[in-house]
């Protein structure tokens, strides 16, 4: 109800013009490793529940983690892209309550001494004003173990409170993570929802670059906690922060934020006070509701974890490690846009429609850059949106796409064939090549099977040719409709343009 | 029982494994033998809380059939074992001495267990334990106390007591034990038997269950010396499957033992761990021991290790601190007791209950006192200050061992007290291990050897060695030195004068 308030009595331009917003965003990364975090079942998505499991992330009596040394790679790694320090001792700390999904009943993370520390991340806002940079401090980043999947079965809400009992799947327990911590985002004003989804897309984009995760937040690889508090000015000191979970989309990301901004400022303006508390986002009607109260911080009693040695990652590993990292992405967007000389802006919703990595691809595979882009950000991101995946999740690969477009080049497909072609590239009927022979589909430009359309056209719209043939040739659209419709497509168009003239035009 | 049963009883574990090797007494004849002596005694002395008969003949069989076979056999092949339950063993119930593992089964080998096995020793079951090895008299253990084969009145020590007591009752010559602050040295003490805590990370603590995981070592305990360092050579070495293992070549404990020479050593006496609170015939018989290994050519100092006086105030801070999050897993849903899970209640209500109903007195004060010291506010008076007592701890030692070979001690403050005698005064209790915490808490190694009677009361006393982290073999060495001695001195083993148990002379 108090939800429902908000929204009609305040708006988000009315809280930001009132209070100054701070963040601070929590995103937790799956790393992409092949086996877990201290033991060594594989990390494969979807299995039968509880088939990846052995005595280690189980937790049983007597077992004992052993550290998965790519999984340090991957958080130095991420470290050094974000402009991190690198710690070069550090150990894991026990954090510890209960829960059933934990098999330990603590979950081994890092507590006061993090693997990373002190970086930031430039990202760029996309605000009325145009592009916006802005640069996000991160406080630091650091490994911990996923925890197992509860499933509350009956009960109205999926929650463990009234439910009538819980599955645990344990495939997920031990599975590395990495929690990425910003210190407080200020400064972002009214902007303060659009620098956040700006910061969890780059953020994305970089893990992406780095290959150490999928970054897949439907699936939970990436998973945001956006903190939220608002203070009068941003002289005054920091207000109550609340922190919103199950943020599970980068839209989410920005509409959780701007919801908690306003119903934050809506409570102030009636005088209330903010409860600091965990909130849950619903996607469906796009509010957050209360979770668990914060008011008395759980006393996790962190102390140094006694089964694993500290770790020291070597000067020259650390180096070496730097020294290897691929182009990041915004060095890669600046490249880009020299080569291909587009503008910011078109980078930019390139770059958010997840299109960079195949566009350059088709680039690779001898397509224009134009014409990658028209595919990718046409025909293939519709096909894409309607479907809810990923560009490059489609059935088709960059290769495929700049075969189509060299047949295009080359004058055998037009425009509406090379669409049919990439329908069936996408339908699951082999490569270009193969869909152009199964369909017959290739562009007819013999001038003797024109002309019998021709002729054929003229007889059946004898008013159109009459209108030509007075010098009116914009009345040839309907014979050249008619002339494309019988070849079914097939023909070329502008071949048919220039035969159709000459033809009623030729005394 | 019949008179050569008896005597492979009697028999050290070097020579049951070297009749075996040569075939004059099959593994089958020694098992049996033994599984005999625990049907006969063991419910007057209680040291195994579960005898796998058919697993531990199966084992003895074989072995002989590799014997036949003319396959090469370990060291110790054929020699039966008691293994404290602390240890996973697969497929035999692991209890840890507590009501909330009652039923669990694991399904898998602990690494030490898996060495045992792979070596062909016989294990013939699981020994009696306090509660989750907290505890230094067995009174802790869910399952009723262990009684010492000298008196049953008194206890065997702990937390380790059915080990030791198995094998001062020669229901096994080797047993393996865990030493979290003595649970392997003070148990041999009170029972005339020989204990060694290996170097912390000497041996792997994968399928230990863990007590507190920076101080919990497995080790042999044995009879004499030699069958300690068999027992030691064979479970020792790294295991991937322990990050806190060392990757270090196994200290050659079985030359050692087998050398037993103290010629020109340098052995110190700490000041701090003699005196006022140890009994008269202990430090009588720990003076005179001294000054046998004085006469066998050591040179003895006295030295100071002026920290140890604060061990057991550290101790009881990281122990309790790292077992309240060890013990955290045992909460009734994954295996074990599950209590009160009668459809209503919530998974708290049913993990509280179930913990309430499943622990004993003294661990659930321990999980307590290590929560209370890891909360916030607390946790820098408290934890960080006992680890900061534990570094200066490490520091005497090393000062110390920059002037000895190896330090000396009496192993435990009195001999064995009587069963219920201190069960409701747990700080008297904890004064047991008062000589024994140091070596935990540095993570060096320690041994307890038996050097005679305590005048007084005519029950065994324990001499502890102990030695700079990866020098165990110098604690064979000293060990065996003096034991050959005071062999010598009393022209039999110590244990020919525990009194017979089961009606049958020993």
């Amino acid at each position: 109800m108090t939800a429902m308030m908000v929204e009609s009595v305040l708006s988000f331009d009315d809280a930001v013009s009132r209070y100054d917003p701070v963040l601070g965003l929590e995103v937790h990364v799956e790393l992409g490793t092949e086996t877990k975090m201290f033991c060594s079942c594989p990390t494969v998505f979807g299995a039968l529940a509880n088939t990846q499991t052995c005595p280690t992330c189980l937790g049983l009596p007597g077992s004992l983690p052993v550290l998965n040394r790519v999984a340090v790679e991957s958080a130095i790694r991420i470290g050094l892209a974000l402009n991190c320090k690198i710690a070069t001792w550090c150990r894991f700390a026990r954090k510890n309550y209960f829960y059933p999904d934990m098999p330990k009943n603590f979950q081994t993370s890092q507590y006061d001494e993090p693997i990373c520390y002190d970086g930031y991340l430039d990202i760029e806002v996309e605000t009325a004003d145009g592009l916006m940079p802005f640069r996000v401090q991160i406080e630091r980043a650091h490994m911990e173990e996923d925890t197992g999947k509860s499933t509350h079965q009956g009960g109205a809400t999926g929650r463990i409170h009234g439910a009538d009992y819980s599955l645990v799947d344990y495939n997920r327990a031990g599975i590395p993570l990495i929690e990425i911590v910003t210190k407080p985002i200020e400064g972002a004003g009214r902007y303060a929802p659009e620098v956040a989804r700006a910061y969890v897309t780059a953020l994305r984009d970089l893990l992406r670059a780095l290959n150490v995760s999928d970054v897949k937040m439907e699936q939970g690889s990436l998973r945001c906690d956006a903190n939220a508090s608002l203070r009068t000015s941003p002289d005054a000191p920091l207000g109550t922060r609340t922190e919103t979970k199950n943020v599970n989309s980068l839209k989410s990301v920005e509409r959780a934020v701007r919801y908690e901004i306003t119903r934050q400022a809506a409570r102030l303006d009636a005088g209330e006070r903010i409860v600091q508390e965990t909130r849950h986002w619903h996607e469906d009607t796009g509010v957050t509701t209360s979770g668990r109260s914060k008011e008395e911080a759980e006393d996790y009693r962190y102390f140094p974890e006694p089964d694993l040695l500290p770790i020291a990652p070597a000067l020259e590993w650390i180096e070496s490690l730097r020294a290897a990292l691929p182009e990041l992405p915004a060095a890669r967007r600046t490249r880009l846009m020299t080569e291909w000389g587009v503008s910011d802006f078109e980078m930019q919703s390139m770059a958010n429609a997840g299109a960079l990595d195949v566009i350059e691809a088709t680039v690779a595979a001898g397509g224009t850059h134009a014409g990658a882009r028209k595919w990718w950000m046409g025909e293939l991101a519709r096909v894409a949106n309607e479907r809810e995946i990923e560009l490059d999740e489609l059935e088709i690969t960059p290769v495929e796409v700049a075969r189509v477009e060299a047949l295009v080049a080359a004058g055998s497909l037009n425009d509406k064939l090379a669409r049919q072609v990439i329908d069936g590239v996408l339908e699951g009927a082999g490569s270009p090549d193969d869909v152009v022979a199964a369909r017959g589909l290739v562009v007819v430009s013999d001038d003797a099977a024109l002309l019998a359309a021709i002729e054929e056209a003229i007889a059946a719209n004898p008013d159109a040719a009459q209108k030509i043939r007075e010098g009116k040739p914009a009345a040839a659209g309907a014979l050249i409709g008619a002339v494309m419709k019988s070849t079914r497509g097939q023909a070329d168009a502008a071949r048919v343009r220039e035969l159709l003239l000459t033809h009623l035009t030729t005394p | 029982m019949s008179d050569s049963a008896v005597e492979l009883t009697r028999l050290s574990a070097a020579d049951v494994a070297a009749l075996v090797a040569t075939g004059d007494v099959s593994a089958v004849e020694v098992t049996s033998a033994h599984l005999e002596r625990i049907a006969e005694i063991d419910g007057d002395v209680h040291a195994f809380l579960h005898v796998d008969r058919e697993g531990a003949v199966a084992a003895a069989q074989a072995v002989d059939a590799d014997r036949s076979k003319g396959k090469p056999l370990g060291v110790l092949a054929g020699v039966p074992l008691g293994l404290k339950d602390v240890m996973a063993m697969s497929g035999i119930p692991t209890t840890c001495g507590s009501r909330i593992l009652e039923g669990w089964r694991p399904a898998y080998d602990a690494t030490v267990t898996r060495r045992l096995k792979d070596a062909g020793i016989v294990i013939l079951g699981k020994t009696n334990m306090d509660e989750f090895a907290m505890g230094s008299s067995t009174e802790h253990s869910a399952y009723g106390p262990t009684h010492n084969p000298w008196d049953l009145d008194r206890i065997p020590g702990g937390s380790g007591g059915g080990s030791a007591a198995c094998v001062a009752s020669f229901e096994a010559p080797l047993a393996i034990g865990t030493d979290t602050g003595g649970s392997i040295r003070q148990p041999a003490a009170v029972t005339g038997t020989v204990g060694v805590k290996p170097t912390y990370g000497g041996v792997s603590r994968y399928g230990l269950v863990a007590l507190a995981s920076s101080l919990d070592q497995a080790g042999p305990c044995a009879r004499t010396v030699l069958d300690a360092a068999l027992l030691h050579s064979v479970i020792a070495g790294h295991d991937a499957l322990d990050s806190t293992s060392i990757d270090l070549p196994v200290p050659d404990v079985v030359s050692a033992a087998r050398r037993a020479d103290v010629a020109g050593l340098r052995i110190g006496v700490v000041r701090e761990l003699t005196g006022e609170g140890y009994q008269s015939g202990v430090q009588q018989r720990f003076d005179e021991s001294v000054a046998m290994l004085e006469g066998l050519g050591a040179d003895v100092v006295e030295v100071s290790c002026p920290h140890f006086p604060y061990a057991l105030a550290a101790y009881y801070l990281i122990l309790p601190s790292e077992c309240s999050s060890n013990l955290a897993k045992f909460d009734g849903m994954r295996y074990g007791v599950r209590v009160g899970d009668d459809g209503n209640a919530s998974v708290e209500q049913v993990m509280s209950k179930t913990r309430a109903a499943g622990f004993g007195d003294e661990v659930v004060r321990r999980i307590m006192l290590g929560t209370y010291a890891l909360s916030a506010g607390y946790y820098d008076a408290f934890y960080g200050q006992a680890q900061k007592v534990r570094t200066l701890i490490a520091r005497d030692f090393e000062a110390a061992f920059a002037q000895c070979d190896v330090l000396v001690s009496p192993t435990a403050p009195t001999t064995a007290f009587r069963l219920g005698e201190k069960l409701d005064d747990p700080l008297a209790m904890y004064l047991n291990d008062i000589a024994t915490i140091p070596a935990n808490l540095a993570g060096t190694p320690a041994m307890s050897l038996p050097i005679g009677l305590a005048p007084e009361d005519s029950l065994p006393v324990g001499l502890q060695i102990m030695a700079p982290a990866m020098a165990d073999e110098r604690l064979y060495n000293v060990g065996a030195a003096l034991e050959a001695a005071l062999l010598a001195q009393w022209g039999a083993p110590l244990l020919t004068s525990a009194p017979a148990l089961g009606g049958v002379a020993a």
